[in-house]
């Protein structure tokens, strides 16, 4: 509580003090922005600005309302109970004629077969005809393709001459819209993003326990040793981040493939049978082992950074106290490694549902992670939009996953040494 | 356990084997198999007893006190509690409390939940663990706290805390290594009597470490003087001040005046020595037997007097020049040229008529023989 009635505090010759500090603190405040600000700048256009074009595309639905802007103004006043009328299509006509010159019918043709098939085809074929259509054109169109016959078509233009959508979003999440406008799953056979997102979910939870199981004795013997051992288990730990990634990866193959060497040496020790060798590569199996071992080291620096400020006396004066080895590490050593373990797990985690080129390489078909098929959209079947709603809900969870990590444990736990 | 404190006097070690409470025998230590840490421990303790290791850092003090606490091996020797070899016995089947230097505290425990950890291990009732963390936290003057995180406490507290920790469980031997190392001065005062009275209140046997003489002439029965892996002395408090058995010893503890030279006289009581400087002293023999011994004088600057000009009171007189005089508000010390010794330190209350030294002043100055001890070179 300040007293009001007090005057602000002034420098000697009557500025006050909070100017003066701020004049004086200006300068290298401004020089330590102009040092940064390359960094600034390059994150801005490399980081930033991509992701937030990425939130764009994944609602942005420029297609039919720029290309039909005719139809769409003659759909206004459309009942959408029946297939309309004439005016709708003779509008349909000249919008097609117009876009056969700008050249922009096969984005309008490729967005509107994502939401039904056929469409591609309707539309090109009708472009096809363009020049010798005479009206009345409704007759001659349902002729030359059955989908503009088709009550659903006419829904989905009107649908869709929004300029922004859902419905990449939806696609992402195995949905779409009934022709009544309602929100339902695809069919069976289209389902395939959820499972992938599933998928993806589970088997980064299993990567990152098998990373937490596996770097936790290595972790404690980093911060345990004396110096020149922890020294060389340091180098041994970090030896992975100086290996080309494609290396660890091929090499992986190399030693699961069924005639790889390990399957060899098994068959050679009679422990199977040549024709029983396992399929350790190219599914589920390939993906989970390969990637516990290409983020081990990220599990274990911020595990060995936590644990290297946790003093040995505490396990010391536990066991003087008297507690069992088991019981002391239970309920001493462990919740002290909390922070670390929450650190690496996030770490891990999040790391691991963003992984594209491991399961790619190892993953076969059931062992593909979402990312595959955010490549999948952007590279082959160059639906972008979908791409960038699917690794927008991406973002979404890792933020979510970023939140609850911080009011939990506190973001400045994540040290890497 | 209310057993009131017995301070054994210092008698012949070798005759109390079977009323020993904790003992070490021929304890060598070695960590890299090449040089030895401890060399040839050997200590006895009997109940209640308070025992200070003191020694300079590195110099084996606190690798005994992790022996007996089972944190370390003894390369060599044995040791015993109660008459047992505990030498293979794990740490937390000891029974010994223990003290850290940082206290050691569970960050993630409350108060309470750090002194009851002893209890719980030791699966006792919640009924008795609440009584006894609630004594032992009133034992320490902390009935309030019981609530908070080690991180809420100031070092005091903290130190208090990880005593009461150490005693919850009512051990009859508790260990601390250099406890108040990282106090405060005046708090390390309070906390001294702090542990001396509840070490009187409980009987219970303690073995403390620290490089502080200060500490350990306050708190203890027996002090274990460390240097260099092997005992310098063991002796009371008094008799390790008053008659310090070498050089170290009389270095170590409190402040000393060295002088060496030769012994060229002696006797079983008296021996004279002819020093460095070509002066001679009369010395009570300690460490030197013959006739040749090469041999250092120590000497308490609280022993030596000044002397009017006539006085011939004492066996050794000798001319002094007066380089500096440090005014330290209860005393003055005099800093002497004295037989070729610029370093040679004078005590002297600050009585009535006392600050009247300048330097450059000569001055005549002397000491009793018994107080002046020839130790080893």
């Amino acid at each position: 509580m300040s007293d009001s009635s007090t005057p602000p505090l002034t420098t000697a010759d009557g500025v006050p003090l909070k100017v003066s500090l701020r004049r004086a603190v200006r300068r290298s405040k401004l020089k330590a922005l102009l040092l940064v600000s390359p960094l600034l700048l390059f994150l801005g256009i490399a980081f930033v600005m991509p992701i937030f074009d990425m939130l764009w595309r994944s609602v942005d639905n420029p297609e039919v309302s720029t290309t039909l802007p005719r139809t769409v103004s003659a759909l206004e006043d459309w009942d959408g109970e029946s297939v309309p009328d004439e005016p709708v299509f003779a509008a349909l006509v000249e919008d097609l004629q117009e876009g056969q010159k700008e050249r922009n019918l096969g984005l309008l043709s490729s967005r509107l077969n994502y939401e039904k098939s056929g469409m591609r085809s309707a539309v090109s074929r009708t472009a096809r005809r363009l020049r010798t259509l005479e009206p009345p054109y409704r007759e001659t169109l349902i002729e030359i393709n059955d989908a503009w016959g088709e009550l659903d078509t006419w829904q989905l233009i009107q649908r869709e001459s929004s300029p922004y959508t859902l419905s990449y979003y939806l696609a992402a999440m195995d949905r779409q819209f009934s022709p009544q406008g309602e929100i339902v799953k695809v069919p069976e056979y289209l389902q395939i993003h959820a499972t992938l997102f599933w998928r993806t979910f589970w088997m980064s939870a299993v990567i990152t326990l098998a990373t937490l199981v596996l770097g936790y004795p290595i972790a404690f013997l980093l911060a345990n040793l004396p110096l020149r051992q922890s020294n060389l288990l340091m180098i041994l730990v970090l030896l992975p981040f100086w290996t080309s990634l494609l290396v660890r990866t091929t090499t992986w193959i190399a030693i699961l493939q069924s005639q790889g060497v390990l399957n060899d040496v098994m068959v050679a020790l009679g422990v199977i049978a040549d024709e029983a060798r396992w399929q350790l590569i190219h599914n589920k199996t390939g993906t989970i082992i390969a990637m516990t071992h290409i983020l081990l080291p990220f599990m274990i620096l911020p595990l060995y950074s936590v644990m290297k400020t946790i003093p040995p006396s505490y396990m010391r004066a536990a066991r003087s106290l008297g507690g069992r080895p088991f019981l002391c590490f239970r309920r001493v050593y462990f919740p002290l490694t909390i922070p670390g373990i929450a650190a690496g797990g996030i770490l891990v985690f999040i790391l691991s549902i963003g992984y594209y080129i491991t399961p790619a390489l190892v993953g076969g078909q059931s062992g593909r992670f979402i990312t595959n098929y955010i490549a999948y959209h952007m590279q082959t079947s160059l639906n972008w939009g979908l791409a960038a709603a699917i690794a927008s809900i991406l973002l979404l969870v890792v933020v979510v996953f970023y939140w609850i990590f911080n009011r939990l444990i506190g973001v400045d736990k994540v040290k890497l040494g | 356990m209310t057993q009131s404190l017995q301070a054994e006097p210092a008698v012949d070690e070798t005759q109390v084997v079977d009323t020993s409470f904790a003992r070490f025998i021929n304890v060598q230590k070695s960590y890299d198999g090449v040089e030895l840490v401890v060399k040839d421990f050997n200590l006895d303790i009997q109940k209640g007893q308070f025992v200070t290791l003191l020694g300079p850092s590195g110099s084996g003090k606190t690798t005994c006190l992790m022996m007996m606490a089972g944190f370390e091996t003894p390369t060599h020797g044995e040791i015993l509690l109660k008459g047992e070899p505990i030498n293979d016995l794990p740490p937390h089947k000891r029974g010994i409390g223990m003290v850290f230097q940082n206290y050691a505290l569970f960050p993630h425990m409350s108060v309470a939940e750090n002194l009851a950890f002893p209890l719980e291990v030791r699966h006792l009732s919640k009924n008795d663990i609440k009584q006894k963390v609630q004594r032992a936290l009133a034992m320490v003057r902390l009935e309030e706290f019981g609530d908070r995180r080690p991180a809420q406490l100031s070092g005091g507290q903290q130190q208090r805390v990880a005593l009461a920790r150490a005693l919850v469980f009512e051990p009859e031997l508790v260990l601390m290594d250099e406890p108040l190392g990282a106090l405060d001065k005046n708090l390390r005062e309070e906390m001294q009597y702090e542990i001396k009275r509840i070490h009187a209140s409980l009987g219970v046997t303690m073995i403390y470490v620290t490089h502080d003489q200060t500490e350990a002439l306050t708190m203890s029965d027996r002090i274990a003087v460390f240097n260099d892996g092997v005992v310098q002395q063991l002796a009371t408090p008094e008799a390790l001040y008053e008659e310090p058995e070498n050089a170290f010893v009389a270095y170590f503890i409190g402040e000393n005046n060295r002088l060496c030279g030769d012994v060229i006289d002696y006797q079983s009581d008296i021996c004279r020595v002819q020093l460095d400087s070509g002066d001679t002293v009369l010395a009570k023999p300690v460490a030197v037997s013959e006739v040749g011994a090469r041999t250092t004088l120590s000497l308490r600057p609280e022993r030596v007097s000044i002397l009017a000009d006539d006085d011939a009171s004492f066996e050794n007189c000798f001319t002094a020049r007066v380089q500096e005089v440090i005014y330290l508000g209860d005393h003055l010390r005099t800093r002497l040229s004295v037989c070729g010794n610029d370093e040679f330190i004078l005590k002297t209350p600050n009585a009535e008529g006392a600050a009247g030294l300048r330097p450059g002043q000569t001055i005549r100055v002397g000491w009793s023989s018994s107080d002046c001890r020839a130790l080893d070179a």
